[in-house]
């Protein structure tokens, strides 16, 4: 193998490797004023495998991508192989040999694997391209040890292949930085070991990885060095030898600064009779698997379950929002089977969807019409809207949730995330819902609107609604519901009742279903 | 916002009402300056019989841009509208003949409505984007049109029939009357009505607006079988004033009234958008047609001038989104 690779860029390995190639400085990221990174200071030196690991949204991807330079970071140094850079986008990063390979992979399905390999980058004579692809790819798989048909279209392929592709990509532009995020999210337990060989292989040949992983198993198996993250901060950085599952876990949860005060948890409810909703066996094309829950009258509901597990996709089938392949959904005992959101919504069943950007909000319209837009039948004679009725609503809603700016019409598109969530649930709210799904409802908000949505939280379910609650944060499951269960795979694996046990527990629990998951896949 | 900001390109932020300034009134604007220089430099411009005039003959394509506004608003485009202005023609001449010149002057906008339904039904049944499928069902209108004419003209020199496009009441033109009736009800179901309310958000938010529970397929065909409506009207206008029903009327009439909605400052991309900038729009378009012809400037820098027009507007609307 190594004839094959004499004229072949041999990357600086053998170096001093104790420089670090990459160097963060104070970085910090927000979105729309909401802080997701805080005073990041971290080292990638050339020739390691560096793991990235932390919960759902500690920010070990928003590294990776401000690393990639797909996130602008809004303040601190960047320093790339010795240069403070200043303004670092894809096209600069690659320029200076790093490349970054997504948790979406993104290949062109209808070329080659030569053609994706060298997409931008063809040799060409006079502007004719010279059609030398597949022996430059040669050189490349030869030093990575692939063995893939240059010739087969991508969208072919499978995940794994699909990769192999992308880091060629990677080699083909000579990075010598590679950011992996999730790259094993998709893999079977086989796949995952053979892309860790692929990751050591070029860790030995002098290039740096950058591993992005919530499998904890995986970081610790491949990684020379492991970053811990916590709430957008760093937690503590190591060699990976010193680590265990354990004190990675226990890095990751801490005890910490989110120990907020939650309200006080509503009375328990009566758990005998009708259920509020029912669910029995529902699977759809997006993932879920017979999954089964139930939600009693004035209950709060938790769903916990790590990244992919299909949390979402549950509650979007029982809204309606996603179609079924099969199982029933019933509320108050009468079966919900023409589901879609209209027909929900007359039902009585609201949700407030993870994105509220793309998927709560109109951004184009007022405060106000975006709060009755699912009820405006209510304030309608014959069509034409009351105008009087619906700021009168509007202005109590906002009131109540104290949106700021107090404006009935205000434009909701300047609003800050936190108030931009107020509206989104009091556009639920006042449908008077006796269902109540809310998904991620405290993500990126800040702590003031946070609260007042867990208090909301707790007086709608004292009013007699249920809730279903899912939230990448543990913790707040845990602070705020009567009774959770647990997601994985798109089943409901199990339940449990928060008080009776700790955040430390559940994500034991959430990782153990994880691996059962993974060596499923791989039986 | 926050002070510890340093993201390099923020400085467009100062610019920010003047660009909400300029969609909402650029066209106001315009309008104002070229009647003050038009005024200036012709004497037979500013006359009421030119003005009248003026806002007359540009009736039909302005009913048009009105019903257009809908569409866009919704998100989509209706390049059929030419084809269906020219089916509603030549059904209102066939049956004015055939029937009854007043049957001939109903049958248009509802033929033109049924069109339009139809186009509704493709765009949201086959989940085609509405660009694409209303310029093959333009094609099978034009179609439909000339196997109606038989490739003929229709004459039809009936006082019954010809009322519609040629009479005034007192001074104003019927035609007018009948455009301001139309556009005042497109815009109290666009601002006042749930209708309009779901267009509005049906444009901005496809997503949003099914997960708030809006049947966004049954908005998106009324959008089309009302601008279909209009096209038929608009025909009945024109063709009632020619007194001539020909499968090729209204060619590239569909371009005309999309330009004049987008120059009016009605958002490309859906959600923002209202009925009399577009109005203004296409009074805007004719202006700047009268002023070449009053003037006697060389008609070759019009369609120049005109798309310079359609280029600023169309800047304005994406600068617009963009921040």
């Amino acid at each position: 193998m190594d004839e094959t690779v004499t004229h072949w860029h041999e990357p600086g390995g053998g170096g001093d490797n104790a420089t670090p190639c990459i160097s963060l400085r104070g970085v910090v990221k927000s979105f729309s004023g909401v802080s997701v990174l805080r005073d990041i200071d971290i080292d990638f030196k050339a020739g390691e495998i560096h793991g990235l690991i932390g919960e759902n949204g500690a920010g070990k991807s928003t590294v990776g991508k401000i690393v990639g330079g797909y996130y602008t970071r809004s303040g601190g140094a960047l320093t790339v192989f010795g240069d403070t850079v200043g303004h670092w986008d894809p096209p600069q990063a690659l320029a200076r040999g790093v490349a970054m390979m997504h948790q979406e992979l993104q290949l062109v399905p209808d070329l080659t694997v030569a053609q994706n390999v060298f997409l931008g980058i063809e040799t060409s004579r006079a502007g004719f391209l010279a059609g030398d692809e597949a022996a430059r790819l040669a050189e490349i798989a030869a030093f990575a040890g692939f063995d893939l048909d240059p010739l087969a279209r991508a969208g072919t392929l499978s995940i794994a292949d699909q990769q192999k592709v992308e880091i060629m990509r990677a080699l083909a532009r000579e990075a010598r930085v590679i950011v992996m995020d999730e790259p094993t999210s998709s893999l079977t337990h086989d796949e995952a070991e053979r892309l860790h060989g692929v990751m050591t292989r070029l860790r030995d040949r002098g290039h740096t990885i950058i591993y992005v992983s919530h499998f904890l198993d995986h970081v610790l198996a491949v990684c020379d060095t492991v970053t811990v993250m916590r709430d957008g901060a760093i937690i503590r950085t190591g060699p990976a030898k010193d680590e265990t599952k354990a004190s990675l876990i226990t890095a990751m949860i801490g005890r910490s600064a989110k120990e907020v005060a939650y309200p006080e948890l509503p009375p328990e409810p009566r758990r005998s009779g009708t259920p509020l909703l029912s669910v029995h066996g529902l699977s759809t094309e997006t993932g879920v698997r017979s999954a089964d829950l139930a939600l009693y009258p004035g209950e709060i509901v938790g769903l916990v379950g790590l990244v992919g597990s299909g949390r979402t996709e549950i509650v979007r089938a029982i809204f309606g929002a996603d179609p079924a392949l099969s199982g029933t959904v019933e509320i108050d005992g009468e079966p919900f089977d023409e589901r879609s959101p209209h027909a929900a919504i007359a039902r009585g069943l609201a949700m407030v969807p993870e994105d509220r950007r793309k998927q709560g909000l109109v951004l184009t319209q007022p405060v106000r019409a975006n709060m009755t837009l699912p009820h405006l039948g209510a304030f309608a004679k014959l069509g034409l809207i009351g105008e009087r009725d619906e700021r009168d609503a509007v202005a109590r809603l906002v009131d109540y949730f104290g949106v700021h700016p107090n404006q009935v019409d205000g434009q909701v598109v300047n609003y800050s995330g936190g108030n931009q969530q107020k509206v989104v649930m009091g556009k639920w709210i006042l449908g008077d819902p006796q269902i109540i799904i809310l998904d991620e409802p405290s993500r990126g908000v800040d702590i003031g609107a946070r609260r007042r949505i867990h208090e909301f939280i707790g007086e709608t379910a004292r009013r007699g609604a249920g809730i279903l609650l899912i939230s990448s944060e543990i913790e707040e499951v845990m602070g705020l519901a009567h009774r959770a269960y647990t997601v994985s795979g798109g089943r409901v694996t199990g339940q449990f009742v928060p008080r009776e046990t700790t955040v430390d527990k559940v994500i034991w629990r959430l990782f153990h279903e994880q691996d059962q998951q993974e060596a499923k896949k791989s039986a | 916002m926050s002070a510890t900001n340093t993201t390099p390109g923020a400085s467009a932020a100062p610019l920010l009402p003047v660009l909400r300034f300029l969609q909402t009134y650029a066209v106001a604007v315009m309008i104002a300056a070229l009647i003050v220089l038009l005024t200036i430099l012709s004497d037979s411009f500013l006359t009421l019989q030119n003005l009248i005039n003026i806002l007359n003959q540009n009736a039909p394509l302005a009913i048009m841009a009105s019903a257009m506004t809908l569409v866009i608003i919704c998100g989509g485009f209706d390049l059929s509208v030419g084809a269906i202005f020219a089916v509603g023609g030549v059904v209102a001449a066939a049956l004015a003949l055939q029937v009854h010149p007043v049957a001939g002057l109903i049958a248009a906008p509802l033929v033109g409505m049924a069109l339009g339904f139809v186009n509704g039904l493709t765009i949201t049944a086959l989940k085609i984007h509405s660009f694409l499928a209303t310029l093959a069902t333009g094609l099978v209108y034009r179609g439909i049109a000339i196997l109606i004419t038989g490739g003929t003209l229709i004459p039809v020199r009936l006082d019954a029939f010809t009322w519609l496009g040629r009479e005034r009441i007192g001074p104003v033109y019927v035609a007018v009357l009948v455009l301001i009736a139309f556009a005042v009800i497109l815009t109290v179901v666009l601002n006042r009505t749930t209708l309009g309310r779901k267009m509005f958000a049906v444009g901005g938010n496809e997503e949003a607006s099914i997960l708030s529970g809006i049947r966004t397929r049954r908005i998106k065909i009324i959008a089309f079988s009302i601008n279909g409506f209009a096209a038929g009207l608009a025909a009945a206008i024109a063709v009632s004033r020619i007194s001539l029903g020909q499968a090729t009327a209204g060619t590239g009439m569909e371009l005309e009234a999309i330009a004049a909605v987008i120059i009016g400052g009605t958002s490309i991309y859906g959600g923002q958008g209202a009925v009399w900038r577009s109005v203004a729009g296409v009074f805007m378009l004719a202006l700047v047609n009268n002023g070449f012809n009053i003037l006697n400037a060389d008609p070759f820098y019009k369609d120049l001038t005109t798309g310079l027009i359609i280029v600023a507007a169309v800047a304005i609307s994406a600068s617009g989104r963009r921040n």
